[in-house]
């Protein structure tokens, strides 16, 4: 019984963004009926992917209360460093890759510090740090990324298990994405995720709990830096290398978050809603091909329907509360 | 009790001697690559730099006062200089109507974003943002490249200098007088400080909160229409490009290294230009000194974050617990 | 003019959720005169200011001012009507200055330009006129004292043509000298025709300022006298009367005074100092005091928000030094503070969240076992609630109460402090937490009970401390009398209590 209504006072909580998706999905059934087959949505996952592993990382920084506007900079600078250390030897694969791990931490860690050290509030922090990263990455290159990606580099992003029955192939980066999807999630159910949202909600009384909110909010920015990192190898082997890779992405991930239902200011949401935001957008996306729509009209659709959406969960949330329980009875 | 002494130095004053020192350290280390910072070449590079931003910034100080944000503008002025160029279509005499035109979509578009986080309540960073989105769509689908022409009348505008000081520079300090006087002296602009600084206390003294933001995000739009205009005066042409190029974060980043409060309530305009004013001469030192223009964009992340993390030190400073029980009544400082 | 009172306030009741706080209140003010509201802590004086404010609106009863009815259904309408409220939390700009706060909405203009110089003279002249010539009208009021900032408060009432003042214990976060300030603007006030409603505790300060008392109990008016009329003992027995016993759970059975748990000696920082201070296992402790006293700042240091910087404390025996609450809950103290919604509840998170937050964020306390007896805390606590997963916001204030104890008690503290456990909640949550707060002593726990409400610690506590200007100023056995720990509060009496 608790079970079932836990459940639907999550869909109230997050209705809007599950409610789109599947309006998306429906409008996408009857533009297209044959979407519905394996290869195809196989082929959506796997370009959905990098946007939710994305959000992932994003959600834990947004609902401790911040902003991490350094991600889409963050990814381009990894696939970057990728094409320029590995340079087409298949043998510096694993090497690099941890490598950018570092520097993915090591960002999410600076970015942390500066925010609750220094108490530089996250949005310039990291605005900050997106120019660092994009100035940076082009001065070590000389303005134009070299290099060459290998093939196992590429590997997760592009490939995955052939010869799945029914299904084809099953993408490498939706298995990815499932298992960042499922981290994420169990994470947020872990002491630490239950400490990161109190933060985000009430630092005082989190602080007065004992709890360590400068800690926790350093580690979400961390875990923002790998999930950048994560994602930077599934857009560099689908998408390949250039200067412009993860331009903007910062804007289109932190969209998904708060259209997952993600209160910028922290202390609601859920992992899987913020997961699920990001799978909406990449669906809109995939409508907007369907119906053949042209793709520089896609930016103002999506426009619309993020002030749309996010303007219908503020009125929900303006409505007046259920009544407290009065008395005990 | 009796006379006060004297405040602290002002963000204000502080960020006009960071200016001072960045131009006297620029110019040092320009004139021991032996080169002169302040040849007229390079001073003319350093103000033509500071005019296009400028505006952004001028506007944007508005809602960031409010505690608001609009992350439009760099589509707004891109949009505004195509309105500009076709409207002008290469005539002098459409210009007037052209500038008025460009002033009345993008104050309409400032007006938007206004009504979307005053009635809608959306937070002013989706908002502004999803604007931005719509803006871009429309950009994208209608301008596949370069259109309208811009008569060599108002070329001049990004082009003429009087002495080493470019009219468009000339402009925007015109126009970052006006709003120091608008928020001085006007009770919407003074009203903006109430605003941002603590909207249940500005509504309790009858100030009608949702105008004075409306107000501020229509004066942003038009001051993003005004870098449209400068947009399409340097071009000759409209640009649905120019939003390429990331300005309303120059712009925000202007803001809070001028010391204006990225919550809202605390700061100001002359602030604002001094912050533009630095980013611009580290802008032309790199240049002189021919230094990697990438090494600027590095730099200014790091002076951004150095700035906002001073001026969190100082604010934590003033906002200390005032002891409750001291023994002497607490001196004002 | 009329002959009518400035404001008449008849037969005003207010409940909230079905508890009666407010019934059958009269209250009448003359112009320029000074009115003290008085009563304990619970006795309906803020809730009559705040519907004299329009933060309220009354259940029952009128209200006229001038002989004419009124009603308030928003601040700004009673702002409107001349009656201006100066709460603790000051309705300031910090940013701006002085003359922009008093003018704020309302500016002078000149050629639709701000005349910052007509401001300024106005607000020079105004303040010249309070007295208090050299407070300057450029002056940032976030530089400010709190003195100077209450004037400039009330300056922008008076600006805004107030005729009635009302004042929330405006001495409470003034320095001794700085009252003398407030004094003197009182007295202006009145000498302008200005009407002052003053709120207080402060016995001597209504004495030296007020003409007229009205004295509340219980939600319910006891007398309207003249302050020539009463003797500050009358007024304390008046204020106290006589309660209806039996409300409090008696000590249950089984509960021993054991080893020393808390020890505080010399205890003293910027708020509070010369703490000397123990409590036994099974002891209940209270803290008794005026507002500012220095209550709530004992328990912060204990609990090390703003520790002590000079003494030292010792839990079971062993000295520690208590710097920061985490340190505070490793050494095994709980703090269930005053304010539950801003320091105790992630209000956005469910029940079950924030009833193992203490667990969770702390790895020295956290366990498995007890975490598993969280679910058993909260029914033990008769918690109603939808199920766990309901989140905090929608419960009463007595349900949100008992989370946060819950919270606390998961740790399975020592030592627990309670600051105003009982603020704000209904008449059974109350007595469920009087009887929680029993067996947390049977249980053998050393309790520190803070309580604004003077009954709840004297039927609750073993041994009552009694705290004026940041000092215990005498200690009182359990069961003392209203009137003794007033004494001792007020500041009338000091040392130890003889028997």
């Amino acid at each position: 019984m608790t079970r079932v209504r836990a459940l639907g006072a999550a869909l109230q909580g997050a209705g809007t963004v599950f409610l789109l998706l599947a309006l998306t999905f429906a409008a996408i059934a009857v533009v297209n009926p044959g979407f519905f087959e394996a290869p195809s949505v196989m082929a959506f996952l796997k370009q959905a992917a990098p946007l939710v592993v994305l959000a992932a990382g994003q959600y834990f920084v947004v609902v401790s209360g911040n902003f991490d506007l350094s991600v889409g900079a963050l990814v381009g600078a990894q696939v970057v460093i990728a094409a320029r250390l590995i340079d087409g030897v298949e043998s510096r694969t694993v090497p690099v890759m941890l490598v950018m791990l570092a520097f993915g931490i090591g960002v999410g860690l600076v970015n942390g510090l500066i925010t609750t050290v220094l108490k530089v509030q996250s949005f310039i922090t990291t605005l900050g740090m997106l120019l660092v990263l994009y100035g940076a990455i082009r001065l070590w290159t000389g303005g134009a990324p070299t290099g060459d990606l290998s093939e196992a580099f590429r590997t997760p992003g592009r490939l995955g298990i052939t010869g799945v029955p029914l299904i084809g192939q099953i993408p490498w980066a939706l298995l990815i994405m499932l298992a960042v999807g499922a981290g994420a999630i169990l994470l947020m159910r872990t002491r630490f995720g239950r400490i990161l949202i109190a933060s985000g909600d009430n630092e005082l009384a989190a602080r007065l709990s004992g709890a360590r909110v400068d800690a926790v909010r350093t580690a979400a920015f961390v875990l923002s830096g790998i999930s950048a990192t994560i994602a930077g190898v599934l857009i560099g082997g689908f998408a390949g290398v250039s200067a412009q890779v993860g331009e903007g992405l910062e804007f289109t991930v932190i969209t998904a978050v708060v259209l997952g239902g993600v209160a910028l200011g922290g202390g609601r949401g859920t992992a899987l809603a913020a997961m699920a935001g990001a799978l909406a957008i990449e669906a809109l996306f995939t409508l907007f091909n369907q119906m053949a729509l042209p793709a520089t009209l896609r930016p103002a659709v999506q426009g619309a329907i993020i002030i749309a959406a996010v303007a219908y969960a503020a009125r929900r949330r303006l409505r007046p509360a259920p009544q407290p329980t009065a008395a005990p009875s | 009790m009796t006379a006060f002494a004297p405040r602290r130095l002002s963000t204000t004053a502080l960020i006009h001697l960071a200016l001072a020192a960045v131009l006297a350290v620029g110019g040092a280390a320009v004139a021991l690559d032996g080169g002169n910072l302040f040849a007229t070449a390079n001073l003319v590079d350093m103000l033509t730099r500071t005019s296009l931003t400028g505006f952004l910034a001028i506007g944007m100080t508005l809602v960031i006062l409010c505690r608001s944000l609009d992350l439009s503008v760099g589509y707004v002025a891109a949009l505004s200089s195509l309105v500009a160029a076709t409207t002008m279509d290469g005539q002098a005499a459409n210009v007037p109507l052209a500038v008025a035109l460009v002033l009345l979509v993008s104050g309409l578009v400032g007006a938007a974003n206004g009504a979307i986080v005053a009635f809608l309540k959306v937070n002013p960073f989706i908002a502004t943002l999803g604007t931005g989105l719509i803006l871009k769509g429309y950009l994208d689908t209608e301008y596949q490249g370069p259109a309208g022409d811009v008569p060599a009348v108002f070329q001049q505008f990004g082009y003429t200098r009087i002495a080493f000081v470019p009219v468009s520079a000339l402009v925007m300090l015109a126009v970052a007088a006006a709003a120091i006087g608008f928020l001085r002296s006007t009770r919407t602009g003074h009203h903006m400080y109430a605003v941002g600084g603590d909207v249940d206390v500005a509504r309790m003294s009858g100030i009608r909160t949702t105008r004075v933001l409306l107000t501020a995000h229509v004066l942003c739009g038009m001051c993003a229409g005004l870098a449209g205009l400068l947009l399409a005066a340097r071009f000759g042409t409209g640009s649905a490009e120019a939003y390429t190029n990331l300005y309303e974060l120059d712009a925000i980043a202007a803001v809070v290294l001028g010391g204006t409060l990225l919550l809202g309530g605390k700061g100001g305009v002359a602030g604002t230009v001094a912050g533009v004013a630095i980013l611009a001469v580290l802008d032309s030192v790199f240049n002189v000194m021919q230094i990697d223009p990438f090494a600027k964009d590095v730099l200014r992340g790091a002076v951004i974050i150095a700035a906002v993390a001073l001026y969190a030190r100082r604010q934590l400073d003033r906002t200390a617990r005032r002891p409750r029980f001291a023994a002497t009544p607490r001196r004002p400082s | 003019m009329t002959d009518a009172p400035l404001l008449a306030m008849r037969g005003i009741g207010k409940a909230f959720l079905g508890v009666p706080v407010l019934a059958g209140v009269d209250l009448t003010v003359n112009r320029g005169e000074a009115h003290a509201l008085v009563g304990e802590n619970g006795a309906g004086k803020s809730t009559l200011m705040k519907i004299l404010a329009g933060v309220h609106t009354a259940d029952a009863g009128t209200i006229e001012l001038d002989g004419r009815a009124a009603s308030f259904a928003h601040p700004a309408a009673a702002q409107r009507a001349g009656i201006a409220t100066v709460f603790q939390e000051f309705n300031l700009l910090p940013e701006l200055t002085v003359a922009e706060n008093i003018h704020l909405g309302r500016e002078p203009r000149r050629r639709g330009r701000i005349d910052r110089r007509a401001m300024n003279d106005a607000t020079a002249a105004a303040l010249a006129d309070l007295g208090f010539p050299d407070l300057a009208p450029t002056a940032a009021v976030g530089s400010l004292s709190v003195a100077h900032q209450q004037i400039t408060e009330i300056a922008k009432a008076l600006s805004q043509g107030a005729d009635l003042i009302c004042m929330d214990e405006p001495t409470a976060a003034l320095a001794d000298a700085e009252v003398a300030l407030l004094y003197r603007l009182v007295e202006r006030l009145r000498e302008r025709g200005v009407a002052v409603l003053y709120v207080s505790h402060r016995l001597r300060e209504i004495f030296d300022l007020c003409e007229r008392i009205t004295i509340l109990k219980d939600g319910r008016l006891v007398d309207s006298v003249a302050t020539a009329d009463i003797t500050p003992d009358e007024l304390v027995t008046r204020m106290v009367g006589r309660r209806i016993e039996a409300q409090f759970p008696p000590p249950l059975p089984g509960t021993e005074r054991g080893e020393v748990r808390l020890r505080i000696a010399g205890g003293g920082n910027d708020y509070v100092d010369g703490i000397d201070l123990e409590v036994r296992a099974g002891e209940i402790v209270g803290l008794a005091g005026l507002q500012g006293s220095g209550r709530t700042e004992i328990a912060e240091a204990v609990f090390g928000i703003a520790p002590f910087t000079r003494g030292t404390m010792a839990v079971d025996g062993r000295p520690v030094r208590i710097t920061r609450p985490r340190k505070a809950i490793a050494a095994g103290i709980a703090l269930v503070t005053e304010d539950r919604k801003a320091q105790g509840l992630a209000l956005r998170q469910s029940v079950k969240a924030n009833a193992r937050m203490v667990l969770d964020a702390n790895a020295r306390v956290h366990s498995r076992a007890r975490l598993a007896r969280v679910d058993g805390i909260l029914s033990s606590l008769d918690l109603v609630a939808r199920g766990g997963d309901q989140e905090v916001q929608f419960l009463s204030g007595g349900n949100q109460q008992k989370v946060v104890v819950a919270k606390w008690l998961a740790a399975e503290p020592g030592v627990i402090v309670l600051d105003e456990p009982t603020r704000g909640i209904d008449v059974g949550a109350k007595h469920k937490l009087y009887s929680v707060i029993r067996s947390l002593a049977a249980e053998g726990l050393a309790v520190l009970l803070i309580a604004s409400e003077l009954i709840e610690v004297i039927g609750l506590a073993d041994r009552i401390a009694v705290l004026h200007d940041g000092r215990i100023a005498g200690e009182l056995p359990g069961g003392a009398t209203e009137q003794e720990v007033m004494a001792y509060a007020t500041g009338r009496r000091e040392g130890t209590h003889q028997e």
